[in-house]
């Protein structure tokens, strides 16, 4: 782990609604993700793990505590280079019909993440649309999100996070919003960009299995802390914190042995 | 775009009140082209009623009112649409910038829309007008300035809601700039409720230059549908067609853009059913 990718420093992040008690959403968090790394970030809802995710992609500001990618902090950068430095690391949301402008066809949503760069095309549009499985990617270029399925708007939104050439994508619950037939087909799709490119994820999801099937290592969240870490196979199968075990044994026995 | 178009032209009145409009706007430009019309033209027969010489009668100067409604067209056209448009792109700029920055600007926006809110804006108008002077500039600027407000309310409203969605977010992790998204993100998904309110103004601008009008708050060589109220209201029992007609034009014209306000917003709206 000698040139982690992304460093969460201490951050702290408290919400403060009107009337009621302040909610500690992430209390002095760290978690580091490694180059080419898959790490899970695991917990209920309510846990503080989307609230984690959102401070890493830069969209929410953390009260204290840093956020450090590739090496710089952004808390440090300037406007217009955080608006640089933050396009390495891109994000898969649950749901892809509110993660895509409505309004734009396929061919706009591509050139949006494709312009500024070199070799930016319909072909170039295409390539990508077909490496997620959209093929032939040409007939989806003029298709609005919500004249395509589900399965299908989620693989348009990675293919999207792809041609940013990410160096680390950060997934929130990207399975919850297919439907059970697809998500094996998306995850797949995702272990495969992962072998292809080397990047680096932080998978948040609420599934162990998932987290099992996917990740190197797990980081455990309950109520804005970070209770367990260490290698996802160490952790799931011999978990130390009561929390864990609680969150391993709600998982149906139905398995097949882990994986190497 | 091609759904726009099958959504309003399933909705009845939308077909009716737009084919009005269209034709008013034709009239109101034939009337500016045609060569050698001249709604002044004084006649022998004063205030006569309406015949096949005079389809709407004449006025008290032996003027041909079917011509002069016809060429009120132009005004009211000119006023409502100038209107609506300069307190559409007012309201639009001031309430997106505030709904989506927040803040001391979305303060300052709602405090000073609120003063515009609470006075009556009929005598608003009419202080203003009397005071600046009676032309149709100082006309449109009055409605831009009292209409501004409802559309800065609802595009704050739509804009609020738009930027807290995902694909906000996710364009922002592309790398924009935020006035960019703001821009080509976020305003054009507020445009439907927008756009039908704007619609709707031209309706009350041209409600309220026909009312400063027919007070007599409007310049005596401009023909307009109010102007003629104005006159014909003097000899309402000798003369009805000189109140008739121009009152007629009035209410058609402010239901036509009232439905088409409607009608926009619903074929605009992607949850209104096609029937």
């Amino acid at each position: 782990m000698s040139d982690p990718i992304l460093i969460l420093d201490n951050v702290s992040k408290t919400f403060r609604r009107s009337g009621g008690a302040p909610v500690r959403a992430v209390n002095n968090v760290s978690l580091t993700v490694g180059r080419g790394e898959t790490v899970a970030l695991v917990g209920e809802s309510g846990s503080g793990k989307s609230t984690l995710g959102r401070i890493a992609l830069g969209l929410l500001a953390p009260d204290s505590g840093r956020v450090v990618l590739e090496g710089r902090s952004l808390g440090d950068l300037s406007p217009g280079e955080f608006r640089r430095a933050r396009v390495a690391m891109q994000p898969i949301f649950q749901d892809a019909s509110s993660s895509l402008n409505p309004r734009r066809p396929a061919r706009e949503l591509m050139t949006q993440a494709l312009r500024g760069q070199d070799g930016a095309s319909d072909a170039r549009s295409a390539e990508l649309l077909d490496r997620v499985g959209l093929s032939p990617g040409r007939d989806y270029l003029p298709r609005f999100p919500h004249e395509i399925s589900g399965g299908q708007r989620q693989r348009l939104a990675v293919a999207r996070a792809l041609a940013m050439n990410p160096r680390l994508i950060i997934a929130d619950e990207p399975l919850s919003g297919a439907d059970v037939s697809i998500r094996g087909q998306i995850l797949n799709l995702l272990l495969d960009i992962k072998a292809e490119r080397g990047v680096a994820y932080l998978m948040i999801t609420h599934d162990i299995s998932i987290a099992r099937h996917f990740a190197d290592r797990v980081a455990v969240m309950q109520h804005g802390v970070i209770v367990e870490t260490g290698p996802a196979e160490a952790v799931l199968s011999a978990p130390t914190h009561p929390y864990t075990r609680q969150l391993v044994a709600a998982v149906p026995v139905l398995e097949a042995p882990a994986q190497a | 775009m091609r759904r726009f178009w099958q959504r309003f032209l399933a909705y009845r009145a939308g077909i009716a009140s737009g084919g009005y409009v269209a034709l008013l706007a034709l009239v109101a430009l034939a009337t500016l082209l045609w060569p050698g019309l001249d709604p002044h033209q004084i006649s022998d027969a004063a205030m006569a009623a309406p015949s096949l010489d005079h389809l709407f009668g004449t006025d008290e100067l032996g003027r041909d009112m079917l011509l002069g409604v016809l060429y009120g067209a132009q005004v009211s056209l000119a006023v409502g649409v100038s209107a609506a448009f300069g307190a559409t792109l007012l309201g639009v700029m001031l309430g997106a910038a505030a709904g989506f920055w927040g803040g001391w600007l979305d303060l300052a926006v709602m405090r000073i829309s609120e003063m515009f809110q609470v006075v009556p804006s009929f005598i608003l108008a009419a202080v203003i007008v009397s005071l600046s002077g009676t032309g149709l500039t100082q006309v449109v600027a009055v409605i831009v300035l009292l209409a501004w407000p409802q559309i800065a309310r609802i595009t704050r409203g739509e804009v609020m809601r738009i930027k807290q969605l995902e694909f906000v977010d996710a364009v922002r992790c592309l790398g924009m700039r935020e006035w960019e998204i703001l821009a080509t993100e976020v305003v054009p998904n507020a445009v439907a409720p927008v756009l039908a309110a704007g619609t709707l103004v031209v309706a009350q601008a041209i409600l309220l230059e026909a009312s400063l009008s027919f007070l007599g708050l409007s310049s005596a060589d401009i023909i307009s549908w109010g102007r003629m109220l104005n006159a014909g209201q003097r000899f309402l029992f000798n003369a009805w067609w000189m109140s008739v007609f121009p009152g007629l034009a009035i209410f058609l014209t402010v239901l036509a853009f009232n439905l088409l306000g409607d009608a926009v917003g619903s074929a605009l709206n992607p949850r209104t059913v096609t029937r």
